[in-house]
């Protein structure tokens, strides 16, 4: 810890308020997450991956950058981390989830925009994000309005690189961001000084596919009806996929799902058996940000399925194996990464199906959209959404929340209504 | 006999407490209190002194009635839904106005609830934001509605912030503008607030609206001018999510 404190300093950062924002992140962390009770024995080293985000992590990068490495920081689940690692740099996603950090965003950005953005400026607006200080390059994405004209207020002060993710999902749409991810491949090539080489990207394609695979793993035992872990636990381990190194963090969680396979053998749940099956879909709970989670489980619910950024749409759809040749491979990962179903394409009937195909898979008996404040195009999508689910006889509700605890009444009032609605509905 | 005993359903709510003892399907009696410091210990005292066979408990505070006596609790809409439906077996959509929230439930014909909106973190419009401008107005909270309904027309409130709709009115009272009309247009800023939640339910007839404030009268008819529809008030409208209780108390424990 004061090695840490040392490190941080070093960073020129605010110390003491770092210090108040990690303890708040703590109390949430001890208060939602560590209370559970018959948590999987291997969830501890993911416990640590949270814990040692702003430390341990931080200190791995910095010794990485001191052999060479350069250190990106994303903020989107469409940036192709395979493609960063072929070239010996290491990606971490930078998103914030902490809402204390958010008046130093307000400061200077507008209030409507979502609580994501402003709490990852807020950040580093503060001098609390001690990866900000060390980045060598970040890479923004056009998913958004906010996120877009975010890019260009801060491409003014850091080294930024911005792909553009088009708007639908036609050849002419395909063949634009294949070009961006080239012009991505390029940008690195400059910043790293190496060229992309196949039989690299070839390793990392590999890489990343396992570690997508353990994390279908790790869902797949979530659509049974004993359930080997919580829906928050899993959320934790996502949390972890977007930060912690990625052969390491594959390895770990190969194990834990050993442990869970062992315990579904053992018919060991960490549900009761009356407890409603709910899927979450829509928007991201990134590391901090445990509120809908922890509402819905602690109201007797089990989350059996996140349709998120920090689930279904992180792990779903593999990048082809093209050996020895770099243009297939790039071709394959331009290909992977336009499969995923953001609420930024327009039309978007790919994500109505996903999200009934995987309420079907997953059993669930009702769906939670998740809406994070000033999030404009999931939370009018959310009305498609909804009526594709009723046309199924899925129950669904939409929560529009931040990440402050002030709702957090209404909220529960809301959400138990809606199980007690769900009860009602199977007893009839 | 256990069945003799009456049941209690409990409402917690953020402004006052309503305790209903219901007896072979009748309510025997009730009690409304202010929700104040003192409120929990009332209730204990309450439910130490009474012969019950079950207790269901809703509001605000339910859940503090789940930790320390360990009762069963449902929410405010499974509560006020079944309340609704026993008043009135037509019922189809409850309106219900509270301390610090609004709701708007959908009934389904079986009787169980089906769609429902609630404000969210805002209290502008509920309870709450009537008290405080009936007192800006220098009104009784009875008189507040019933000179409103007594102006011939509307002086239009903007703000549906409690804070500044305070001021907009003190400013509107100092430049001389007749109190009755100020009243009526607050009253129709509540209802535009409401009407967006309402509009999204089909409704043609068996709307009723509960809770405090619909003991509003002006409300109501401003509400029956809006929805193009007739407006069922119970007598004790605030009472009917604490009824609902009771009635759930009172099918679980057969």
């Amino acid at each position: 810890m004061s090695d840490d404190k040392e490190m941080w300093k070093k960073l020129g950062l605010d110390v003491g308020l770092h210090q108040e924002i990690l303890e708040s992140i703590e109390r949430n962390f001890k208060e939602q997450v560590l209370s559970q009770k018959n948590r999987p024995a291997k969830m501890s080293y993911f416990d640590e991956v949270i814990k040692n985000a702003h430390g341990a992590r931080v200190k791995e990068i910095i010794d990485g950058k001191s052999r060479g490495s350069k250190f990106i920081g994303t903020f989107c689940i469409y940036v192709p981390d395979e493609i960063v690692l072929a070239l010996d740099a290491i990606p971490v996603a930078l998103c914030g989830g902490t809402s204390l950090s958010i008046p130093y965003a307000e400061k200077i950005f507008p209030r409507n925009i979502c609580p994501l953005v402003k709490s990852t400026l807020g950040l580093a607006f503060s001098k609390t994000c001690p990866y900000a200080p060390i980045k060598d390059m970040a890479v923004g994405e056009t998913t958004c309005d906010a996120k877009k004209k975010t890019w260009d207020v801060l491409s003014k002060k850091v080294r930024f690189h911005i792909m553009e993710v088009p708007q639908k999902k036609e050849a002419k749409d395909k063949e634009l961001w294949y070009e961006e991810v080239l012009n991505f491949k390029g940008r690195l090539e400059e910043l790293t000084g190496k060229k992309l080489e196949s039989e690299k990207l070839s390793k990392s394609i590999q890489l990343i596919n396992r570690k997508r695979k353990a994390i279908a793993n790790l869902h797949s035992f979530r659509k049974g009806s004993a359930l080997p872990i919580s829906g928050m636990d899993s959320l934790v381990v996502m949390q972890g996929a977007l930060n912690d190194e990625p052969q390491r963090f594959t390895q770990k969680l190969e194990q834990l799902n050993e442990e869970l396979e062992r315990r579904i053998e053992e018919g060991i749940s960490v549900a009761g058996k009356k407890a409603k099956r709910v899927m979450i879909s829509g928007c991201p709970s990134v590391m901090g940000n445990w509120k809908i989670h922890h509402l819905i489980e602690s109201a007797g619910a089990s989350i059996v399925c996140d349709e998120t950024c920090t689930g279904t749409r992180y792990f779903e759809n593999l990048v082809a194996e093209e050996d020895g040749n770099l243009e297939r491979q790039l071709k394959a990962i331009s290909d992977r990464y336009l499969k995923v179903a953001c609420s930024c394409f327009s039309p978007n009937e790919e994500r109505m199906a996903n999200v009934v195909r995987l309420a079907k898979e997953y059993k669930v008996d009702g769906v939670v959209q998740y809406i994070l404040q000033y999030c404009h195009t999931y939370n009018v999508e959310a009305i498609n959404i909804a009526s594709a689910l009723n046309n199924e006889g899925i129950p669904s509700i939409k929560i529009e929340t931040d990440y402050s605890e002030e709702d957090v009444g209404q909220l529960k009032t809301r959400l138990e209504a809606f199980l007690e609605g769900i009860e009602s509905k199977k007893n009839a | 006999m256990r069945e003799d005993k009456p049941v209690l359903g409990i409402d917690l709510g953020s402004r006052t407490t309503k305790i209903v003892k219901l007896k072979e399907g009748k309510v025997e009696s009730f009690e409304i209190f202010d929700t104040n410091h003192n409120a929990f210990y009332r209730v204990q005292n309450i439910i130490r002194d009474s012969k019950y066979s079950k207790i269901v408990a809703t509001g605000y505070g339910r859940h503090l009635m789940k930790a320390h006596l360990s009762t069963r609790v449902v929410t405010e809409i499974k509560a006020c839904a079944r309340g609704a439906k026993f008043l009135n077996a037509d019922c189809s959509l409850v309106i219900d106005i509270g301390g610090q929230d609004s709701k708007v439930i959908e009934i389904n014909p079986e009787g169980s609830f089906g769609q429902f909106e609630m404000n969210d973190r805002c209290a502008a419009g509920t309870g709450r934001f009537l008290e405080v401008m009936a007192q800006v107005l220098g009104y009784g909270i009875e008189d507040f509605w019933k000179e409103a309904l007594a102006a011939k027309s509307p002086i239009a409130v903007s703000s549906m912030c409690t804070v500044f709709a305070e001021s907009e009115v003190i400013s509107l009272i100092t430049s001389g503008e007749d109190r009755r009309r100020v009243a009526l247009g607050l009253h129709l800023s509540i209802i535009d607030r409401l009407y967006p939640m309402i509009s999204r339910f089909e409704y043609e007839r068996g709307v009723m609206f509960v809770g405090g404030v619909a003991k509003n009268r002006c409300l109501v008819e401003l509400l029956k001018k809006k929805l193009k529809c007739d407006i069922s008030v119970p007598e004790n409208p605030q009472l009917v999510s604490a009824l609902g209780s009771a009635l759930i108390a009172s099918e679980e424990r057969k």
